[in-house]
């Protein structure tokens, strides 16, 4: 009979099945915006990791940590938008292999 | 009882975020992000994380996302406006390859994860997760890191200002 | 304890070079004098308290030490950043102080019209503060900075007009000429710290005679290697070249640096090392003729110059041979003596030029200058009473320590010595007599449109107190001071100066017996040497004549029959090769200085040009191809860069398991 609970493997398994799934959305997409989402998923995934080890060490800094996380990732969201924004108001496309700035 | 409700959660959180990735519209992409963060939250929840999984919800599934929906509209893009959700160049087979080796790499991650002990949780006191006692660590131990983030968010609304502003003068 | 203020001497005239360098523009000359003489000033009080101090010290002290603070230490060895006092510092110390505050003040007249006086002032006030630290250091790598101090103030100052090509080459020369005594100075220095672990004064002294052997090579390399520094310093032979075209500088540079003070550094370099010296009879061999020679040479050279300075540097590259001279034959206070007494005349007849260059506008040459008397009074006498005092004549300063020199260059010396000397003496008394004859007697000479005029009092007051120091500065060592013992400098130099020979020459013939060699015969150098006040008298006599011979040559060639020079010298072949300073200087430009431009050039552009730049410019070559290729990497795209993120990341992944 299983147990009722759940290994903390499983958990970590989670983690980085979302993570591996962010990882190849920003490296497939072309739309700006949903490379951002990616990203976005990437932290999440790491916060499932964080706080699966908190619960099963008897720690509190796991949360805390994605608490900060959270916070990187408001902070990042706002500056990146407003980022995109600006290169939108620059030349009139989300199409991130019209951009490459970073040549020069 | 925690088996029943968080295989079903992950399953759920999976496809919500193969549906951001392969989906062709952004107001598609960002709904099923939407949903992948409230069933994340669920999982915190399982997890005794009872704040942070609040947290998810108010910060990400209400605030990041709506900025998310937002630019969206602001930008007004519709489906297919990028030409195709996928990059045609040569960059795709290198894509592919290294997603397939990022199967290969969480296979044989899957390897160590499995064997790894701990195959259930602490004995966990009635306190843990809670408001309280989060809070009370966040201003004792990490209070340093609590006030350097406020300072970064600051950082953060000050540039966002900037970046968008119409005119720099 | 008035001895706790030895460390502020050497700090007033810094203060007041960093004043004046920095903020001289601003606060205008008047200012710039007041605070370049006013520290100068503070200074020589400074060094009158400590002298009180030093007479207040116990009974049988006779060094007093201050540590200012350690300036760096290596294991056991460390070096101080501190002061020494002793008798030989102490008349050092007035003589660079006193003698200094007179030619500072002087040039606030002098420099007036100068735009950068600020400049001027700025590293005159260095000059002095590095010159006492020269003095006043306890240990040698101090006085090495006081050395290289001087050395770079005395480049700045004689390219102070640096609009002017020659004057620029001048400070170069000078410069550069001296690098190659600094370098044997160093040399000796290190050499010093290897053999003894210390490089403090007191401690080098006291352990030289346990433990260098009397003629040793090893007390003859070192000793050597401090003359050829000194040779640097002093301007002697070889390395004298540098002093007629340091007169490019501005002439109360000349009166100071080049004259009194800087210049005879390496003398006082040499007493203070006098225990090494003594310890070795060859180099103190050299010395004396070097000194000598020197003497003789720069004489002869002199005697030809028309240009008014070049005349008074040859003359001070004379005197300082002589007293190279007295060190040489182990006379060092006779040296010391001639050094203060050169100091007061030297200056006083440098300034006096000055004040004759001021007052026909900027004339050097002779030729162009006669009958000065009348229009320069104060100049005139001044300047007559120090030539009086250099060319020997009693009872001027300059008399009593010439004297000296001789005596002992006869007496400790031998025949030689003392015929150089005489030969120097005489000549020395006919061109100081050319040189006033032709400026200041006989016809006018003077471009009609100038109007010669005496200089103000700022300038001619330094020039009365500096030739009333050269009438009575002979006081300070009386002769005969075997009989009355008055002589005042040989009793006060006498701490520094002690040498007990017979203890050095045994310790000597200990080490040489434990290194199982044989030790010479020293007995006849410890016989008791005699002192004839009859010789001493009749040498008075003697070369007062030598003297009086010397001016009446002169007054006969240019003042009775202006005519006999050309006569004399027409067709001889000596004169030409005189004129020409021995054609040294081109002597020196065609083997070194030319073969080193020459090898300079092969250098650049074979080895620097096509060996070294080809090395670097291939490796930036070979660098830009490979960058090249690695080029494709760089899309611009950002997805690509994550892209090469993610598969080093996943590389990585696949290394750990």
């Amino acid at each position: 009979m299983l147990e009722d609970t759940v290994p903390l493997s499983h958990y970590l398994m989670l983690s980085a099945t979302l993570f591996v799934i962010g990882i190849v959305g920003v490296l497939v997409r072309r739309n700006v915006i949903v490379v951002f989402m990616s990203i976005e998923i990437m932290l999440n995934a790491v916060n499932i990791s964080l706080i699966a080890f908190d619960n099963y060490m008897n720690l509190s800094s796991g949360q805390i940590f994605s608490f900060m996380v959270m916070c990187v990732a408001a902070a990042e969201v706002s500056v990146g938008l407003a980022i995109i924004i600006a290169l939108h108001r620059n030349k009139p496309t989300v199409n991130l292999d019209e951009f490459n700035l970073l040549k020069w | 009882m925690e088996l029943l409700i968080f295989y079903p959660l992950a399953g759920f959180c999976v496809v919500l975020a193969l549906g951001v990735v392969f989906n062709t519209s952004p107001v598609g992409s960002a709904l099923s992000l939407i949903g992948m963060m409230l069933g994340l939250a669920g999982i915190f929840v399982l997890q005794q994380a009872h704040f942070i999984a609040i947290l998810q919800i108010i910060i990400y599934a209400g605030a990041i996302m709506v900025l998310f929906m937002f630019v969206i509209m602001l930008l007004n893009l519709k489906k297919g406006d990028d030409a195709g959700w996928i990059a045609r160049d040569r960059n795709l087979l290198l894509s592919v390859l290294t997603g397939l080796l990022a199967v290969g790499i969480l296979y044989k991650l899957s390897d160590i994860i499995f064997t790894a002990k701990m195959n259930t949780p602490a004995i966990l006191p009635d306190s843990f997760g809670t408001v309280a006692i989060i809070g009370e660590t966040l201003f004792t131990d990490f209070v340093l890191p609590f006030e350097v983030a406020s300072i970064l968010l600051l950082a953060a609304m000050v540039g966002a200002v900037v970046l968008a502003k119409t005119k720099l003068d | 304890m008035l001895l706790k203020l030895t460390c502020l001497v050497p700090l007033f005239p810094l203060i007041g070079s960093i004043i004046n360098g920095f903020f001289g523009l601003r606060i205008g000359k008047n200012a710039v004098g007041l605070v370049a003489c006013g520290s100068m000033g503070l200074s020589f009080l400074t060094s009158i308290l400590i002298y009180i101090g030093y007479l207040m010290l116990p009974e049988g002290q006779h060094i007093y030490e201050q540590v200012a603070w350690t300036w760096f230490g290596a294991g056991d060895f460390t070096v101080d950043f501190g002061f020494q006092i002793d008798p030989l510092t102490l008349v050092m110390m007035f003589v660079v102080t006193g003698v200094g505050l007179i030619i500072h003040v002087y040039s606030i007249g002098y420099m007036h019209e100068e735009y950068s006086y600020y400049r001027f002032f700025a590293y005159f006030n260095l000059f002095a503060s590095a010159m006492l630290l020269l003095v006043m250091g306890n240990n040698f790598l101090l006085m090495f900075i006081g050395w290289e101090g001087v050395g770079c103030c005395s480049y700045f100052l004689i390219g102070y007009y640096f609009e002017k090509k020659s004057a620029c080459d001048a400070g170069t020369k000078a410069f550069i000429v001296n690098r190659v005594g600094d370098f044997a100075f160093l040399l000796a220095v290190m050499y010093i710290f290897n053999i003894f672990g210390t490089i403090d004064f007191s401690d080098v002294m006291h352990a030289a005679p346990e433990k260098l052997i009397y003629g040793g090579e090893i007390v003859t390399i070192i000793t050597m290697l401090l003359f050829v520094g000194a040779t640097g310093k002093s301007a002697q032979i070889p390395l004298y070249t540098w002093l007629p075209d340091a007169m490019e500088g501005p002439t109360p540079v000349s009166a100071l640096i080049h004259a009194a003070t800087m210049v005879t550094a390496g003398v006082y370099m040499i007493v203070r090392c006098n225990v090494l010296f003594n310890l070795s009879p060859l180099t103190m061999t050299t010395v004396a003729f070097i000194g000598g020679g020197t003497a003789v040479m720069a004489a002869t050279i002199g005697m030809t110059q028309f240009d008014i300075k070049r005349v008074l540097a040859y003359s001070t590259v004379s005197q300082i041979g002589y007293m190279f001279l007295a060190c040489g034959v182990g006379a060092y206070t006779a040296a010391i003596f001639h050094l203060v007494t050169h100091a007061f005349f030297k200056a006083c007849l440098f300034l006096g030029s000055g004040s004759v260059i001021h007052g026909i506008h900027g004339e050097q040459d002779m030729r162009k200058m006669g009958g000065l008397k009348s229009h320069m009074p104060v100049t005139y006498w001044t300047f007559l009473v120090s030539t009086l005092a250099i060319a020997g004549i009693f009872p001027l300063s300059g008399f009593f320590s010439k004297d000296e020199v001789l005596y002992h260059s006869l007496m400790d010396g031998n025949i030689i010595f003392w015929g150089m000397g005489v030969s120097a003496a005489l000549l020395t008394a006919f061109y100081m007599f050319r040189l006033v004859f032709m400026t200041f007697h006989g016809e006018s000479r003077v471009d009609p449109s100038v109007h010669p005029h005496e200089s103000p009092k700022v300038m001619t007051m330094p020039l009365v107190i500096l030739a009333g120091l050269a009438t009575v500065g002979g006081l300070l060592g009386i002769p005969f001071h075997h009989y009355w013992h008055l002589h005042t400098l040989h009793s006060w130099l006498e701490p520094v100066l002690h040498f007990d020979l017979a203890n050095a020459l045994e310790h000597s013939g200990h080490m040489l017996h434990e290194a199982g060699r044989h030790a010479p015969s020293w007995a006849h150098l410890l016989e008791p040497k005699t002192h004839d006040w009859m010789i001493e008298l009749l040498l008075m006599f003697f070369s007062l004549a030598v003297a009086l011979t010397g001016i009446f040559g002169a007054y006969m060639f240019y003042i009775k029959r202006p005519d006999l020079p050309e006569k004399f010298t027409e067709g001889q072949w000596g004169l030409d090769l005189v004129q020409n300073k021995y054609y040294i200087d081109e002597l020196y430009d065609e083997s070194i200085v030319q073969p080193t431009i020459e090898g300079s050039k092969l250098l650049w552009k074979e080895c620097d040009a096509k060996a070294i730049d080809g090395a670097v410019n291939g490796t930036a070559q070979t660098i830009g191809w490979f960058s090249r290729q690695a080029q494709v990497f760089q899309s611009g795209f950002v997805r690509n860069y994550a892209l090469f993120i993610v598969v080093g990341f996943i590389s990585l992944l696949l290394v750990m398991f």
